[in-house]
């Protein structure tokens, strides 16, 4: 058994429940009891989707058990296929229909109905949302693509053709992404031939060989089933996951590859305002900023590179609740010099940041509770997400307008480079003061008195020393620790009492908190 | 109350009216959802649900925002180590009780929240309970109850809760006098009212179960008389009555005549005279008959559906149509007790639609057919309602909000007047 407040990803049920409800006219039978309907409020509330979605549950209670659950199933599946007429059906077990073990899957085949049934094997136990909506997107493809269908090779001066692969429901800005991509890529000259699973039917399904490549935009729903396409059509696909600018180049370049175009005059016409607004000498106090990166692998991949290459941040720490792409962030986290976490424990994440201090959290929305508990700034860059990273209006986070908006994000919650100066300069403000939060956010009136932002940070950091050995502060010390600004106070304090139990100093004074602070810099 | 219902009063009532049940999807939540309220009701309680990663998941997404705070609930999610039987479950739930007691110390009471999981597989969390009880007494107690989607329906999982509660409660002394316990969570502002009320009709002493803290629960025995302030617990009742407790048959507390006839109920009990019974009350009713008053001009002859979702339907369609005069499409409920049920059913309309259990799909079909101007139904409906062009008050906010007793009939009132107001404002 594990202990969970939250739980970064939902069963795999979930992950099959998003690619049923991002495609067209597919019908998902689940077997599951009473009260599992809870997810359709993901799709109604959260991503704000007008329908219902199209999942039948079988919704057993106890009663049922005694009974025939099987029966129970098979008519649930009737009824849905006689009143939605799908092109196609999933079907299915949550949780505890797997320990019930009715098999859906051989349970329908007996109902021979007159359209494709997708029989998922989701382990409820062992694996996740992601898992399960990858898996459930691979049977689909591998179910429902026409292999005879052979995209014959291109003649000279016809326009390249792609799939986009990926985009599904519940999908953290995947709306306003396949927009943006969608639009490169036309503006690249390459024909769309199948989205999938968004928006996509059965029908469509059946044309994915009809493709010169995939454009794969998250590898975590959409990688495997690439890779069978790459077995049976030769269609090869795209690598790069287009967020950042440096990224977006570099998916630019490699579309160009596939596709055969020149990709000069996109690359020359890009509106790409984020390079620049980071060279810009207001965003100089970024520099160097301590950043602590946590969501998907996809993401956080992303992240990591814009936060040191596009930002000009510190990577201090990075981490995925992916295991399945433990080594690509394995790998990235290599790049910063930093050790990836792989957990999917709160409590570990938790522990992490509070070790780190990082100035800056860009994570998903759990790591906001972990963030608004410490005191540092956040940004939500990765699922799992609210109803308000489901905005209203145009957020992409891929291409140069989803640059852009991953510029204009990032920095929001950081302290103005002015009031940080300020701050830096003159204390004892019954306003602006070292404790205060950022004034651009509305939070200048907590009163100077109140600590309460810094305790868990400081109680999380003295809990965390391993060495036996503890130093002391002395009052001047402390006194003097309180003038460093709020955000950087954390790090100056960990620093110091390293230093001072590295050289054996039992009691902290003025003088070694700036030992400290000359021996490692900022 | 007559002489302001005029028209109704010749009515019959819905007490031998028939009742289409049905059965196929459902659309409700599980009792595990009752956790979000009922944990900030017991300051000093936890709630650790045994279940699945579904479990988990459920909570926190009707949590919603709520989960910025440091809640106290959480999952202990079984994993293929428990159920392959490599890992004992019992020394796995052992151990994830004492790690989540020592991060919070502050906890009195612990609940062992079974699931769909936990009950297929027949992990017996009750012994878990009394073993854990005894280890970690006096400082917690360990209790267990069921929340699944199996057994309880929204609801009724705060009545298996409470359920689970009543055999701890202290016994009364032997020849206490006659004591009024008020059952079912209620908001903390509610409950106050209630008192301040008693207390001018006399009736005393009065208790809360659940009570805020766990070190304050009520005492319990043959002179103990409960008055039920929530239509959903069936269980907890005949617990209480199985400890000698007589319930009061009554309404429930929704409205201005729910609310009169509820407190009427314990003024016969403990014989409050009429005149000291209508000087206590007529202030408080006089003004909410006022302030209802004016929501009826919203609301009057206006049609409603409500989809079954928490046992609150039937009292709500009561005060609806009674003291709002709106006309009732079908009153859905997920359970019936005909007994507790029995003051609020002679109260209906004659010939109200009612059904028990769900098809929702035909219930949809129903719905359409009928163009309410109001459906009252879950989350996972709503917004595909509203998109259809039906105009739907979300049920679970009902069960959120202070909704019981005088100063809040209006309020009540006015949460399904703002769903038409709001589409009348942004058509225009």
């Amino acid at each position: 058994m594990q202990l969970t407040l939250w739980t970064y990803e939902g069963p795999p049920h979930v992950g099959a429940m998003r690619i049923a409800t991002a495609m067209k006219d597919v019908h998902y039978v689940l077997h599951a009891p009473q009260g599992d309907t809870y997810a359709d409020l993901l799709f109604t509330m959260i991503e704000r989707n007008a329908k219902r979605p199209p999942v039948t549950y079988t919704t057993f209670q106890a009663r049922d058990l005694g009974g025939d659950t099987a029966e129970l199933f098979k008519n649930a599946a009737r009824e849905a296929y006689a009143r939605f007429k799908p092109q196609a059906m999933m079907v299915g077990s949550s949780c505890t229909a797997e320990l019930i073990q009715d098999d859906p899957g051989g349970l329908c085949k007996a109902l021979d109905l007159p359209v494709p049934v997708v029989a998922l094997e989701l382990p409820s136990y062992q694996r996740k949302e992601n898992w399960g909506a990858s898996e459930t997107f691979y049977q689909m493809v591998r179910n429902l693509a026409d292999t005879s269908v052979k995209r014959a090779p291109r003649e000279a001066g016809q326009r390249a053709r792609c799939n986009i692969l990926g985009p599904a429901a519940l999908g953290f800005r995947h709306r306003d992404d396949l927009r943006e991509i969608t639009g490169l890529l036309r503006e690249m000259g390459v024909d769309i031939n199948v989205t999938a699973p968004l928006g996509a039917s059965p029908a469509d399904m059946a044309r994915l060989g009809d493709a010169d490549f995939n454009v794969v935009l998250y590898p975590e729903i959409a990688n495997v089933a690439a890779g069978w396409l790459k077995r049976t059509f030769g269609q090869p696909s795209t690598r790069t996951v287009p967020i950042g600018s440096g990224a977006t180049r570099d998916f630019i370049n490699e579309v160009a590859e596939l596709a055969g175009v020149d990709p000069i005059h996109v690359l020359a016409n890009a509106d790409a305002r984020a390079p620049w607004y980071a060279k810009s000498v207001d965003s100089t106090y970024l520099t160097s900023k301590r950043v602590f990166v946590f969501g998907d692998a996809t993401h956080v991949v992303a992240a990591a590179r814009i936060a040191a290459q596009e930002m000009g941040f510190t990577v201090v720490g990075l981490g995925t609740y992916s295991r399945e792409f433990a080594r690509e962030v394995r790998e990235a986290a290599a790049l910063y010099g930093v050790d990836a976490l792989i957990s999917d424990d709160y409590l570990e994440v938790e522990a992490r940041i509070a070790e780190l201090q990082p100035e800056l959290v860009l994570g998903s929305q759990m790591e906001r509770h972990i963030a608004k508990r410490l005191g540092v700034p956040c940004a939500v860059i990765s699922a799992p997400v609210h109803v308000q990273d489901f905005p209203a209006r145009y957020s992409p986070q891929m291409g140069f307008e989803g640059a852009n908006v991953l510029f204009d994000t990032w920095v929001h919650p950081l302290m103005m480079g002015l009031e940080e100066h300020l701050i830096g300069m003159f204390r004892g403000d019954a306003e602006f003061h070292e404790d205060a939060a950022p004034s651009h956010l509305g939070g200048s009136v907590t009163p100077k008195t109140v600590v309460a932002p810094v305790a868990p940070v400081e109680q999380a950091a003295a809990n965390e020393t391993l060495t036996p050995q503890e130093a002391t502060w002395g009052l001047d010390a402390e006194k003097e620790l309180r003038k460093i600004p709020f955000f950087v106070r954390g790090k100056a304090k960990r620093n110091t009492e390293r230093f001072a139990i590295d050289r054996g100093v039992s009691l902290i004074t003025v003088e070694t908190l700036y030992d400290a602070k000359a021996h490692y810099g900022r | 109350m007559s002489a302001v219902f005029p028209i109704q009063s010749v009515s019959k009532g819905c007490a031998d009216a028939p009742v289409l049940k049905e059965r196929g999807q459902r659309e409700v939540f599980c009792g595990l959802t009752g956790i979000i309220w009922l944990h900030r009701k017991i300051q000093d309680a936890f709630f650790l649900v045994v279940g699945s990663r579904t479990c988990a998941h459920l909570i926190q997404s009707a949590a919603g925002v709520m989960i910025f705070a440091e809640p106290r609930f959480a999952t202990a999610i079984i994993d293929e180590r428990d159920l392959a039987g490599l890992a004992d479950c019992n020394e796995e739930l052992d151990r994830v009780v004492t790690r989540l007691i020592e991060r919070r110390p502050e906890i009195k009471l612990l609940f062992l929240v079974g699931s769909c999981p936990s009950e297929v597989i027949k992990l017996d969390l009750s012994r878990a309970a009394s073993r854990l009880s005894s280890r970690f007494s006096p400082d917690v107690r360990v209790l267990n109850y069921s929340g699944s989607g199996i057994e309880t329906t929204f609801t009724q999982g705060e009545d298996a809760c409470l359920a689970s509660l009543v055999p701890v409660l202290p016994p009364a002394a032997a020849h206490a006098p006659a004591a009024l316990m008020v059952v079912g969570a209620l908001a903390d502002v509610v409950e106050d009212q209630f008192a301040r009320l008693f207390k001018q009709l006399g009736i005393g002493p009065v208790q809360f179960f659940p009570p805020r803290q766990a070190n304050e629960m009520p005492t319990v025995g043959p002179n103990t008389v409960f008055l039920l302030a929530q239509p959903f617990l069936a269980d907890t009742a005949v617990a209480l009555e199985a400890r000698g407790a007589t319930r009061l048959p009554a309404p429930f507390p929704l409205g201005v005549e729910g609310t009169t006839a509820w407190l009427q109920a314990a003024a016969s009990a403990f014989g409050v005279d009429a005149a000291t019974f209508e000087g206590a009350i007529a202030p408080a009713r006089d003004r909410a008959t006022t302030a209802v008053a004016r929501q009826r001009t919203q609301l009057a002859g206006k049609s409603i559906f409500f989809f079954p979702d928490s046992q609150l339907e039937i009292p709500l369609a009561r005060f609806l149509s009674r003291e709002l005069g709106m006309l009732l499409a079908e009153v859905g409920t997920p359970y019936l007790h005909r007994q507790h049920m029995a003051e609020e059913l002679a109260l209906l309309p004659e010939n109200t639609f009612l059904s028990e259990g769900q098809h929702v799909e035909n219930q949809l079909d129903r719905c359409r057919a009928a163009q309410p101007d109001i459906v009252v139904c879950g989350l996972g409906l709503a917004n595909p309602l509203e998109a259809e062009g039906l105009t739907t008050k979300w049920a679970i906010e009902l069960v959120f909000t202070p909704i019981q007793g005088f100063e809040q009939a209006a309020d009540l009132a006015e949460l399904f007047s703002r769903p038409l107001v709001r589409r009348l404002r942004l058509a225009a």
